[in-house]
């Protein structure tokens, strides 16, 4: 089991991220290990990284309630979610949000590929218009040029995918990107980035993008291999 | 009876917004219905050019809504068509000097006299656009076949679904079908794919737009131009008549001409 609780002291008080998992059960482990130090710990502050987690104002003044008891005070809220955000910001929080793609790769939480967080998005869009979420996102609809998808896990279009797109934008080079037809002004995965060729080609097929050997490779879906090769993919999927 | 406000907007400039508003206001007033354009693009105003009635301002827009006149006095009439007014840009002045909301208020006291207002939207997505859209009842996107023109086409259809004027209805202007044919132009097909909204019109490529403009006389009351026939089957369709869309002819080729002769 690996701890889904991380303290830090900084020289700005303590730092402790939430991992992934029930919410309940994460506070517990978090308890558990304030307590064990409660001394050492005493008459502190704690910064809360949240990551990808939605929390209501309610949930988060539960926490501070939880960290009160416990003699340190939660004075800021690092997150990824515009909800959790929002949240601390109306509790009066030092409040910062990181929208995934900004986030560097060595300050990013490790977060098991299986466990990540998705959303599906039911409509097309259009020029200038975006989705940025820290997880998955499957899109049923078109991304016209000029439109953009950052995801920091894998990017499904059910359509054509004529934007721009950018998986794994925390720097994860095992995430892929599919369409129905896949025909990006640009497309990135990690911290690679690829264009189309210049003389523009209609695809025929779903295809899929995925890192190979350092670079942007892209495969027809219908040959069969890619059920395979996501059976054994990414060192996360370890169970 | 009340008027449909009608915002013709584009997102890129030079497409033929202000084109396309004249030969609308004219086709609909030839229609009998009461008509008045107004331009919004405060402080460039053209469409008083484009109709022919740039001499005739004393008042305008800004004057109106600052309430420097009275909303009758700036209405100034068509001097071929009865039923035809404009209501001018102020030239002096920028964008700011009007609010959405002022904008809704002076279609609402437009509303009981006239069965379409037409608003000639300026081009970009800000301020301008914003006071041309908020009175709208329906919006008509106007594009050319070029990549640029449809980028900003589909931009637009986003803001005005966003802001639920939608569904917004298209017009192709400048459609060459010489050139599609060939395949160096956009096809009529290709716009209607990637913007996916209902087409209104088609508006073919035509020298004698650029006579009329210049001449102040819209190419709608033009019998004989293909462009102004285009214009005039739009007004129609807005009206809710079944006028079907016909695929652009283009020159005719040597195999047409010779088909033709034979057949007599």
């Amino acid at each position: 089991m690996t701890e889904r609780v991380r303290i830090k002291g900084t020289s700005d008080g303590l730092v402790i991220s939430l991992g992934p998992g029930p919410l309940q059960e994460v506070l517990d482990e978090m308890d558990a290990r304030l307590a064990a130090k409660a001394s050492f710990f005493v008459g502190g502050r704690v910064a809360l990284r949240i990551g990808d987690r939605a929390l209501s104002a309610e949930q988060l003044q539960g926490i501070g309630n939880r960290l009160h008891e416990l003699g340190v005070s939660l004075w800021a809220v690092d997150s990824q979610h515009p909800t959790t955000y929002a949240a601390a910001q109306a509790l009066g929080l030092e409040a910062s949000f990181q929208a995934p793609a900004r986030t560097s790769p060595a300050t990013q939480e490790e977060v098991p590929w299986a466990e990540m967080a998705g959303i599906v998005v039911r409509r097309t869009l259009r020029s200038g218009q975006a989705v940025h979420h820290a997880g998955h996102v499957t899109l049923i609809g078109d991304v016209n040029p000029g439109a953009e998808i950052v995801a920091g896990g894998d990017i499904i279009v059910w359509g054509k995918l004529r934007g721009t797109a950018h998986a794994g934008a925390a720097g994860s080079e095992q995430a892929v990107v599919c369409a129905l037809e896949l025909a990006p002004s640009q497309i990135r995965i990690g911290s690679h980035i690829a264009r189309p060729p210049e003389r523009g080609r209609r695809p025929r097929a779903p295809e899929v993008a995925s890192v190979q050997q350092d670079r942007i490779v892209v495969e027809q879906w219908n040959k069969g291999s890619w059920s395979l090769r996501f059976g054994g993919l990414g060192p996360e999927h370890d169970e | 009876m009340s008027a449909t406000v009608i915002t013709i907007t584009s997102g890129k400039g030079g497409v033929g917004k202000t084109t396309a508003t004249a030969n609308l206001g004219v086709a609909l007033a030839m229609l009998s219905q009461r008509v008045v354009a107004i331009d919004a693009d405060i402080g460039l105003r053209n469409l008083d050019v484009v109709l022919g009635l740039e001499n005739r301002i004393v008042y305008d827009l800004v004057d109106a809504i600052e309430g420097h006149c009275r909303l009758r006095q700036a209405l100034i009439r068509d001097k071929r068509l009865s039923e035809l007014y404009l209501l001018p840009a102020a030239q002096t002045r920028d964008k700011n000097a009007v609010s959405p909301e002022q904008m809704i208020e002076l279609c609402d006291q437009l509303r009981p006299d006239f069965d379409f207002i037409l608003i000639d939207s300026p081009a970009g997505i800000e301020q301008g656009y914003r006071n041309a859209v908020a009175p709208a009842d329906k919006v008509i996107i106007i594009t050319t076949p070029e990549v640029s023109a449809v980028r900003d086409a589909d931009r637009i259809v986003g803001l005005v679904e966003a802001d639920e004027k939608g569904p917004a209805s298209l017009v192709i202007n400048r459609l060459n079908p010489d050139m599609v044919r060939r395949g160096q132009m956009l096809s009529t097909e290709d716009v209607v794919e990637l913007l996916a909204i209902d087409l209104l019109g088609i508006v073919p490529e035509d020298k004698e737009i650029i006579i009329s403009t210049n001449r102040g006389m819209p190419v709608a009351m033009d019998g004989k131009a293909a462009s102004g026939q285009a214009f005039r089957n739009i007004a129609g369709r807005l009206m809710g008549q079944n006028i079907p869309l016909t695929p652009l002819k283009g020159s005719p080729g040597v195999l047409d001409r010779l088909s033709r002769f034979i057949r007599g």
